[in-house]
């Protein structure tokens, strides 16, 4: 049952990440030149609602479905992981126009091309893994 | 139905985007995607090696199976939600792809002259593409889901950190590396 409701989150979200053409290279290319409001316009109504969400989580201390408290974890405090890390994932991000969640969602749309994609962000995921304590964090 | 076929609107999709995010919440789990490139890893046998892997793969199987619906979503949505593959993006978005020869936005999801043909230069685009957004997701602690979506929402500074390096590695890849790519 539970397994079933992840998939079914998951389902939603793919069928959104396509619909909304926020999974399309052209859309990714097109914020980067400021061209459209589009992406803005989605990413900018997810997290204000998200923002009042999480608030009214916190403040309302609301359960989990089975009754657990929620509980967010804040971020760990640095500057240069995030900041390092973040500019290496926008130049894949622009170059692949796909991040983690929609090439998944493309790949099951029919563009297998994305598997080459995906085998080299897990292939990248594992070199960071092995070079992680060389990194500055 | 006609609403569902079109393209949706971007404040549609934007509430949708943060409705997934508050029932993982309420399901006592956290919307980032890029977790599963790791998990990925672990399932591959990383762990036996580097520390970095060595973990209960199975804790990460709900989101294992939020990405199987997320392959699932993309095949419903292109297969019976969509009339035509086009992508709506502005003239002059057309316009600059056209200049790289890149014409396929009316009539194709993605550009076919990158993911349609399977030359040299092309694989090497996507697998260097691919590489680094894996190496930068697991870098900067979290991908567009995880930073810009809920990061952002919890007020977090480290996730304002890390968007700003997305934009701004997005930004040079397209106004300074794009001219010698394409």
């Amino acid at each position: 049952m539970k397994n079933l409701a992840y998939i079914s989150i998951g389902v939603l979200f793919g069928i959104t990440m396509y619909k909304s053409e926020a999974a399309s290279w052209f859309r990714i290319y097109e914020m980067f030149n400021f061209q459209a409001f589009h992406m803005y316009g989605i990413i900018g109504v997810a997290v204000v609602l998200g923002l009042i969400i999480m608030q009214l989580l916190k403040k309302y201390q609301v359960k989990t479905f089975f009754g657990v408290p929620i509980i967010i974890d804040d971020k760990e405090k640095s500057f240069k992981r995030y900041f390092y890390g973040g500019i290496i994932f926008g130049l894949g991000w622009a170059l692949a126009g796909a991040c983690p969640g929609p090439m998944f969602t493309l790949v099951g749309a029919g563009f297998y091309s994305l598997l080459i994609v995906i085998a080299f962000a897990v292939f990248g995921t594992y070199i960071y893994g092995v070079i992680k304590d060389k990194l500055p964090h | 139905m006609e609403f569902i076929l079109e393209p949706w609107p971007w404040y549609v999709s934007g509430f949708l985007i943060a409705l997934v995010m508050f029932l993982l919440l309420m399901m006592g789990d956290r919307f980032g995607m890029s977790s599963n490139l790791r998990t990925l890893c672990t399932i591959c046998g990383a762990g036996k090696k580097t520390s970095f892997f060595d973990f209960d793969w199975k804790s990460q199987k709900w989101n294992l199976l939020v990405m199987i619906g997320a392959i699932i979503g993309g095949f419903i949505a292109a297969h019976f939600l969509s009339n035509s593959s086009g992508v709506d993006i502005s003239l002059e978005t057309i316009k600059d792809l056209q200049q790289y020869g890149i014409n396929s936005s009316e009539n194709s999801y993605l550009p076919t002259e990158i993911f349609g043909l399977y030359s040299i230069k092309n694989i090497v685009l996507l697998s260097i593409g691919g590489f680094l957004v894996g190496f930068g997701a697991r870098y900067a602690g979290g991908c567009t889901s995880g930073h810009a979506i809920s990061g952002l929402s919890n007020l977090q500074l480290p996730s304002l950190i890390a968007v700003i390096g997305f934009f701004m590695g997005g930004l040079f890849m397209i106004h300074v590396l794009f001219p010698f790519i394409f």
